[in-house]
């Protein structure tokens, strides 16, 4: 019954790609806040709970970013995936009056990839340092970072410098051939 | 000009102070900004990220197995819980079908996490709010709890036992004996907590009626877990979507009615109990066999068969150094960790390494509500509230 109703989604806003296994449906930016009030509110899906909002650095790819929207249906026992792409410049519109823990979601969303989001009322920093700079889980920020923290013996305090390698960073990359 | 009484009345600012990182009760390093009124809070605005070791990024630079021991680090308090999770993605994208007695173990080992981690939440929540002895005597079921993780894996906390593909080694023997041995006794343990608490007044004083969270409010708030079943929604991924073997076993789901901070203890307690339970069906479901996967492409040989082919060497060293291969995909898998909903979002791209793999951390969920939960509540009210929800930093700043 559950499966029917969600191939009905079609019906309602337009579905990009659809792939059964896991539930997972892409929508366009913009009709991404419209797609989850009809899977909250729609009484035949009750998406009402939020479970998670993940992003995801697609580097290379026009659309660079995905943000996906995990939810959860307490009444029929499923979870649905919807998926939306934008590239560096374009704000998605903040979901908090439906979800309200969409909140520190997109905060940390904003944090650490730099996506946007538009009516969020709050958006800080959430997870990396107060003055930090730079979105670390961007594909293109390395995992040392640019900038370490080390204590300063004259000055007698924190100093921020520039990162210093000791030897070249290593990325292990091979192709697997079985 | 001539001053009346009217123009001396002057506009009272609230009081702001900074809670915490360094503060006992803050469980870790929570710093909290909180706007009072005398002592009555009027916004809590957790500030949190102090713990943040950029774990999702770390895992994008390992390979699969590499990426695991990183989960026990999250919520150091209930560590094979998060392993259980991703190695079920793990799995899940590669379509590895775990053999029976390397389920039964994970379910085992499951419910003492479980165990030991709301031993946790209730002794420290109990010295929060200042009672003392219970967090002694919890600490002593712990340290048994955690000698049973060292005996399969030699570490007491940080295992890295539950991987892709079954467990790690089989558990030495004797093993069950002695886990019996803990169930029976733990039932009594328990009973002597409860007797310095669930009737205490001073407790319930502190307990009762503080933190109510609704029904409709938790499921707005993306709760799981006990702050979930705390406020009457029967719902436990145990249950609803069940994984390994808990379709086969029996447990209740104790669920709160007020939706307060005492419910959710009292819930903490049974679920321990009812851990129990499912240990002791545990004890009559485990069969001889192997424990791990056969899928020689997801797991490595065995030491013997190593000794003698060089074939299961080579693939040995293959399997150690550049991992293994996880086909396109990408899945969200949760399961019931102790504190609630802990699910992994992994995308895999036909490489030994994640793509993506973002951690969804049930702790993250409950501390936005903290601000809804405490306002109109006294200060001291507020490491009530921490204490109940349950907060361990390791997950919620990854």
């Amino acid at each position: 019954m559950q499966n029917k109703n969600i191939k009905e989604l079609t019906s309602i806003f337009p579905v990009i790609y659809f792939n059964s296994l896991e539930n997972i449906a892409v929508v366009s930016n913009k009709h991404l806040f419209f797609a989850l009030k009809v899977l909250k509110l729609h009484i035949n899906y009750q998406y009402n709970l939020l479970s998670s909002i993940s992003g995801v650095d697609f580097l290379g790819k026009t659309y660079r970013f995905g943000i996906v929207y995990d939810l959860l249906s307490l009444t029929y026992n499923t979870r649905i995936r919807i998926k939306c792409f934008v590239n560096e410049i374009t704000p998605v519109s903040s979901i908090i009056e439906l979800f309200k823990n969409a909140n520190w979601w997109e905060r940390e969303i904003w944090d650490l990839f730099g996506i946007y989001f538009d009516k969020h009322p709050d958006l800080r920093r959430i997870l990396t340092d107060y003055g930090f700079e730079g979105y670390p889980m961007r594909k293109d920020f390395p995992s040392y970072g640019f900038v370490e923290l080390r204590y300063d013996e004259s000055k007698k305090r924190i100093v921020v410098d520039s990162v210093d390698l000791a030897q070249e960073f290593r990325s292990f990359t091979f192709q697997t051939p079985w | 000009m001539i001053v009346t009484k009217k123009d001396l009345n002057r506009e009272l600012k609230n009081f702001t102070i900074n809670f915490g990182p360094q503060h006992p009760a803050a469980h870790g390093v929570l710093r909290l900004i909180l706007e009072l009124d005398g002592e009555i809070v009027k916004k809590a605005d957790p500030h949190i990220g102090l713990l943040h070791r950029g774990t999702e990024k770390l895992i994008e630079h390992k390979n699969y197995l590499q990426a695991l021991p990183y989960f026990d680090r999250l919520d150091y308090v209930s560590m094979m819980a998060q392993e259980h999770t991703y190695s079920l993605a793990v799995e899940k994208l590669g379509n590895i079908i775990i053999p029976r007695r390397a389920q039964v173990i994970r379910v085992i080992f499951c419910e003492i996490t479980r165990i030991l981690n709301h031993l946790l939440a209730v002794g420290c929540h109990a010295m929060d709010v200042g009672a003392m002895t219970p967090f002694l005597w919890a600490f002593e079921e712990r340290e048994k709890l955690m000698e049973f993780y060292e005996r399969v894996s030699g570490a007491r906390m940080h295992a890295a036992y539950i991987r892709p593909g079954g467990v790690s080694a089989d558990i030495p023997l004797g093993f069950m004996d002695d886990l019996f041995v803990f169930c029976n006794q733990f039932n009594i343990r328990l009973d002597e907590i409860e007797e310095m608490l669930t009737n205490n007044r001073i407790w319930k004083e502190r307990l009762v009626d503080i933190g109510i969270v609704s029904s409709k409010n938790a499921v707005e708030w993306g709760f799981s877990g006990v702050m979930l079943r705390g406020s009457g929604i029967p719902w436990d991924l145990r249950k609803t979507q069940p994984y390994e073997i808990y379709s086969e076993v029996l447990f209740d789901l104790p669920l709160g009615n007020n939706g307060d901070c005492f419910d959710r203890y009292l819930i903490r307690i049974e679920e321990m109990r009812q851990s129990i339970n499912i240990l002791e069906q545990c004890f009559n479901l485990l069969e001889v066999g192997p424990i791990k996967s056969s899928n020689l492409k997801f797991g490595s040989s065995s030491r013997s068969e190593m000794k003698l082919s060089m074939e299961a060497l080579i693939h040995h060293f293959k399997f150690f150094t550049e991992g293994m291969a996880l086909p396109h995909g990408e899945t969200y898998t949760a399961t019931e960790a102790p504190k609630g909903e802990f699910g992994v979002y992994l995308i895999s791209n036909n490489t030994e390494k994640p793509y993506r793999c973002k951690i969804r951390a049930p702790g993250f969920a409950h501390l936005q509500a903290l601000n809804d939960m405490s306002v109109g509540h006294m200060i001291a009210d507020v490491v009530t509230i921490i204490g109940t929800q349950d907060i361990v930093f390791g997950e919620i700043d990854r």
